[in-house]
């Protein structure tokens, strides 16, 4: 794997094909857990491993595996590595288990894992389809984590509550109060918050987007410019 | 048809070859974290179990000491519950109900309810709930210490007509714009300290693998 290639493929998924803002799939679990960032990023991370290990275990076999049953052979695999990374975490982080247990099974339907096996895994060799899926889910955390502040931000006033479900007793004191004697607000924490907060944040994936196209058109233009002059 | 039979054949192969893998894999993991699981789950049931007795209450092993109640009206359970059992020194002294309140703003309310073998209520927990965030949700004691009301409540301390919220006459304090919940969880708990009175010789007999729910014979005889 080239390093331009290697950019590429992490430039797509954080960036320019964005699972949470661009692509728009995998919605569920963007909509249920983002109501605090520990919560958010827990199951963004978890959904990585699943994505990285899913293109790198798929794609070695995409030659072996006839493409009549190809998608029940890949939605077998997915739900072992589902399954496994849910005995793990419920083996080594029982208490943030507890708090995403029923979200952890849903990875095997969402819909970002099999669409980026289909679209890329079972085309590529093994390590850009690892890193493929590997950057998808890491756009798609990021996005989470964005999303999960905001809504905890203006649902509870703090940010990093519960953080020592993920990380021990030790992290209890890590919370950040923003807003102290804060009342609340409901709104950010149940699900329309979580709504206008993905589309505040895709309109501003795309007024960045837009924003660089046009800067790249006027340097397009300036530099025909002063070529013809 | 041959050729066919022979491609259906080849093919349902390869799925059961990726089944057999997937499935050692699994097979594999679960049996490397089935102990650590099994013992955070003992854990996690111990630290919710001890916050509604004092350790000083009992001294056996109280996880596995435990009794299987087949599901009933009084419990507002639907499936078998395990109650764990305390006993000091031998002898009986607490006992662990799992109990449901049917009737919560927005469904069903788990709750966790230990009595004391005099029948004296030593605490009660929210488990599980659905109630709504920042109104109905001061039941839960991690957002409020409300439900600590109940620790040393019994049929001794209130009379029947006193198991109610203060809204309706009773002894127990609820918050303005939310009395539908703690309605419910009142209900519930009484209803629970009903059937523990009902079934307590059922409730503490030695190696009783079930007890029947069938109180009403019991009622009497208390």
């Amino acid at each position: 794997m080239k390093l331009q290639e290697a950019k590429n493929i992490l430039h797509n998924g954080l960036w320019k094909q964005n699972t949470g803002v661009v692509q728009l799939l995998g919605m569920c679990p963007l909509l249920a857990v983002s109501n605090s960032v520990v919560n958010a990023v827990s199951l963004g991370l978890a959904t990585t491993v699943v994505m990285a290990l899913s293109g790198a275990s798929i794609s070695p076999i995409r030659n072996f595996v006839p493409n009549e049953i190809r998608i029940p052979v890949y939605i077998l695999i997915i739900a072992m590595l589902v399954t496994v990374v849910q005995y793990l975490m419920n083996a080594y982080m029982y208490s943030l288990y507890i708090v995403l247990g029923i979200f952890i099974p849903l990875i095997v339907t969402n819909c970002i894992v099999l669409a980026r096996i289909e679209a890329f895994a079972g085309k590529n060799p093994v390590l850009p389809a690892a890193l493929d899926g590997f950057a998808m889910g890491l756009g798609l955390t990021a996005v989470l984590a964005v999303l999960g502040g905001i809504r905890e931000i203006f649902g509870h006033g703090t940010l990093f509550s519960g953080l020592d479900l993920a990380l021990g007793e030790m992290a209890k004191g890590w919370v950040i109060t923003i807003v102290p004697d804060y009342h609340g607000f409901l709104f950010a924490i149940l699900p329309p918050g979580a709504f206008i907060g993905l589309g505040l944040l895709i309109a501003g994936k795309n007024y960045l987007t837009l924003r660089a196209e046009k800067k790249a058109k006027i340097i397009n233009i300036h530099s025909a410019n002063t070529r013809t002059a | 048809m041959k050729r066919l039979t022979k491609a259906t054949l080849r093919t349902a192969l390869n799925l059961l070859f990726f089944t057999v893998i997937g499935t050692a894999i699994l097979a594999f993991t679960f049996n490397i974290t089935y102990e650590l699981i099994a013992k955070s789950e003992d854990a996690a049931k111990l630290k919710l179990i001890s916050q509604v007795i004092p350790n000083t209450l009992y001294d056996n092993d109280l996880i596995k000491d435990t009794i299987t109640l087949s599901a009933s009206a009084q419990l507002g359970t639907e499936q078998d519950t395990i109650a764990y059992r305390g006993r000091l020194k031998g002898q009986p002294s607490v006992v662990v109900l799992e109990a449901v309140a049917p009737d919560g703003y927005s469904g069903k309310i788990g709750l966790i309810v230990a009595i004391n073998y005099t029948g004296v209520i030593s605490g009660v927990r929210v488990i599980s709930h659905k109630e709504t965030p920042g109104l109905g949700d001061y039941i839960d004691f991690a957002k409020n210490p409300w439900i600590s009301q109940f620790a040393g409540a019994s049929h001794e301390r209130y009379p029947e007509g006193d198991w109610q919220v203060k809204k309706d006459g009773g002894q127990f304090d609820y918050m303005a714009g939310a009395t539908i919940t703690p309605r419910a969880v009142v209900k519930a708990v009484h209803n629970v300290l009903h059937y523990f009175e009902d079934n307590r010789a059922k409730l503490f007999a030695e190696n009783a693998s079930e007890t029947k729910s069938a109180s009403t014979q019991e009622a009497g005889k208390q």
